[in-house]
């Protein structure tokens, strides 16, 4: 199982928080894990489509969209940070 | 050893008081504050969401980069989350080192780099209601001019 978690515009526009989901082994990086999201969540695949500017955490650890993803990761995305 | 302190509140900065830089090892203390411009009247108020958890791992990796970087003796990273008013504390980033060019330039980096790699997100309240605040692409360069190549760094 893969925990996914939203924040800021992107929380708002998949409407909840976090997802816990048991994708298929061919889904190992990030990206693969949006498509495959985009594809069994239609809310969260309009979603990703209206934030086209993402980071994403691994394990609350910067990552890319080729980092890997394994069960029992924790992975969130969010559009760009805007803190200071 | 540089110490470093990250935290994340709710309340107002402003009665956030440190008791470092007082042990005479330190000549050089800087410190930065954020604070919520209205541009112009437009906006009334902030809201700062953040990653429990991450924000602070964040805070505290950024803080040991920069302790590895120059020669300090304390670094305090505190961001302020929820409901901002015009004119109050977002942020504060303190340095303080035994001579002042470190702590300027350690002080400098903390906050761009928080800007461009810290978890945190602003929405503006103006009269038209709440917004999401769109990432600068200047925020991105202005912490990809401390990423110098490391044959650079190591002169």
């Amino acid at each position: 199982m893969i925990e996914v978690v939203f924040f800021a515009a992107l929380r708002e526009r998949v409407g909840e928080d976090s997802l816990r989901v048991t994708p298929p082994e061919t889904v190992t990086t990030v990206a693969a894990l949006c498509d495959w999201l985009a594809d069994q969540y239609p809310a969260v695949g309009r979603a990703l489509e209206a934030t086209p500017r993402r980071m994403v955490a691994i394990n609350e650890a910067l990552a890319e969209p080729d980092s890997a993803v394994a069960d029992g990761d924790t992975v969130a995305l969010f559009p760009p940070v805007t803190g200071g | 050893m540089t110490r470093i302190h990250v935290a994340i509140t709710a309340e107002p900065l402003e009665s956030h008081l440190s008791s470092e830089g007082q042990d005479g090892r330190s000549g050089a203390e800087v410190r930065f504050s954020g604070r919520v411009r209205d541009e112009s009247g437009r906006v009334r108020a902030l809201f700062l969401e953040h990653y429990p958890g991450m924000t602070e791992r964040a805070l505290r990796r950024i803080g040991e980069h920069a302790q590895q970087r120059w020669a300090l003796n304390a670094i305090e990273m505190i961001h302020r989350v929820g409901e901002i008013q015009v004119g109050e504390e977002i942020v504060r980033v303190v340095v303080w080192a035994g001579h002042r060019h470190a702590a300027f330039e350690a002080c400098a980096f903390l906050m761009d780099v928080l800007k461009s790699q810290v978890p945190l997100w602003k929405k503006e309240l103006s009269d038209d209601g709440w917004h999401w605040v769109e990432a600068r692409e200047r925020d991105a360069e202005a912490a990809a001019r401390w990423m110098a190549p490391a044959s650079e760094r190591a002169r």
